[in-house]
């Protein structure tokens, strides 16, 4: 099956199913009313959900998307501590600075996962990507090292290995 | 200086949750709320004094989804669902709104 | 109990909310007030529509609350990142007390590069 099919059936599946949750469905006008609209954002907006064919199998990668749930909202649980630690704190002790990590992930989609989980998890927010070179820039609120390989072991690599599992 | 703005800030939020836990005699949803009030108005003092232009961003950021959470709590107090939808909106809108600024922020056009 | 469960969780969302608006006050400069404020706010109005669903169960009302936590989710940080770099080309300096600033190392080296290739 070419690509571009494939994603604009997954597009027309999940719109369908959105409309089913939001509208207390109680006459069949509605239903095709639903029908209708998923079919015009099928066909507006459909071909861009997935662009590249991905190697790992569907259930293996969704057990492995899983896990990276559970991990994540437990590193989002402590950023959350952390932070509200710090704000409550009288002396506030931050001590903040740009650094920069490496990543090995090469999809565009993996690589804004990345950016994202780095963003929500303890005292990290990411700047900006070179993308030539493979690295995000950084805003560490704590700044324990400036080297980049201890930097990428301390930020990069605790979601680096799940989501070559999950994207590539 | 940081001592007087300290008690300041201690005296304003003592009385604030003293009035809004112990005198006020509402439901608890409603105290709940009154909380969420509280914090967007320390958002609108970031806004007005905040120096530079992408505080100001930041703030009506984190203002949308605010009043995500607070329509939220009013849908649950008036048992209706469609309060909800307001505050989906909105927070969709003050994301457009954030992108659309700080592109505008970094020097770039809008069709760029 | 299930009302309970869901009381408890939207008091935990409130906490975190307030804490996240006193980081944007308090904190130095536009990054780390960025950092507070959406890492908090997130995850506090995650507990709220978290409480919701639990107190609604999954009637329509709880999947709109469901909608809303995958939105913020996907939209706040993105929201963070644009800001943040936004700010950052257009020259606001951090805070005095920050370490080091590897970006701005960076960004001049792309700058001379740019030049050479310019006078060639």
């Amino acid at each position: 099956m070419e690509i571009k099919t494939k994603s604009r059936i997954i597009v027309f599946i999940f719109a369908l199913l959105v409309w089913f949750a939001l509208t207390d469905i109680k006459d069949y006008q509605e239903a095709l009313i639903g029908i209708g609209i998923s079919l015009l954002i099928t066909f507006l907006a459909g071909q861009f959900l997935v662009t590249t064919a991905k190697s790992q199998h569907p259930v293996k990668r969704f057990l492995h998307f899983i896990i990276y749930i559970f991990r994540f909202f437990w590193e989002m649980i402590k950023a959350n501590f952390e932070v509200a630690y710090l704000v409550i704190h009288p002396m506030l002790p931050i001590k903040p600075g740009i650094v920069k990590i490496k990543t090995k992930l090469t999809k565009d989609s993996a690589i804004t996962v990345l950016a994202n989980s780095i963003t929500l998890t303890p005292g990290t927010l990411t700047v900006d990507i070179n993308e030539d070179k493979k690295e995000l820039y950084i805003h560490w609120i704590k700044v324990s090292s400036t080297d980049i390989n201890e930097t990428t072991k301390e930020i990069g690599e605790k979601f680096e290995k799940t989501l070559t599992e999950v994207f590539e | 200086m940081k001592i007087l703005k300290w008690t300041i800030g201690l005296i304003i939020f003592a009385a604030f949750f003293y009035f809004n836990f112990f005198i006020y005699q509402g439901a608890l949803m409603l105290q709940l709320i009154n909380v969420i009030l509280f914090s967007s108005l320390m958002v609108l003092i970031r806004v007005i004094i905040g120096p530079t232009a992408a505080d100001r961003i930041v703030s009506v950021d984190i203002l949308g989804v605010l009043i995500l959470g607070l329509t939220a709590l009013l849908s649950i107090y008036y048992n209706e669902s469609f309060f909800i939808d307001v505050g989906l909106i909105w927070a969709l809108l003050s994301l457009i709104a954030t992108l659309a600024f700080s592109k505008i922020l970094e020097g770039r056009q809008l069709d760029d | 109990m299930t009302d309970t469960i869901g009381i408890i969780l939207i008091c935990i969302g409130i906490a975190f909310d307030f804490l996240g608006v006193l980081g944007l006050v308090r904190l130095p400069d536009v990054y780390n007030r960025l950092q507070a404020a959406t890492k908090c706010v997130t995850f506090g109005s995650m507990g709220i529509l978290l409480g919701v669903i639990v107190m609604q169960g999954f009637t329509s009302f709880g999947f709109k609350a469901l909608i809303g936590i995958v939105f913020i989710i996907l939209a706040a940080p993105t929201a963070a990142h644009a800001v943040a770099r936004a700010a950052h080309r257009s020259k606001i300096p951090l805070a005095k007390i920050s370490v080091v600033d590897k970006y701005e190392e960076d960004k001049e080296l792309i700058d001379e590069t740019l030049k050479e290739e310019v006078e060639v």
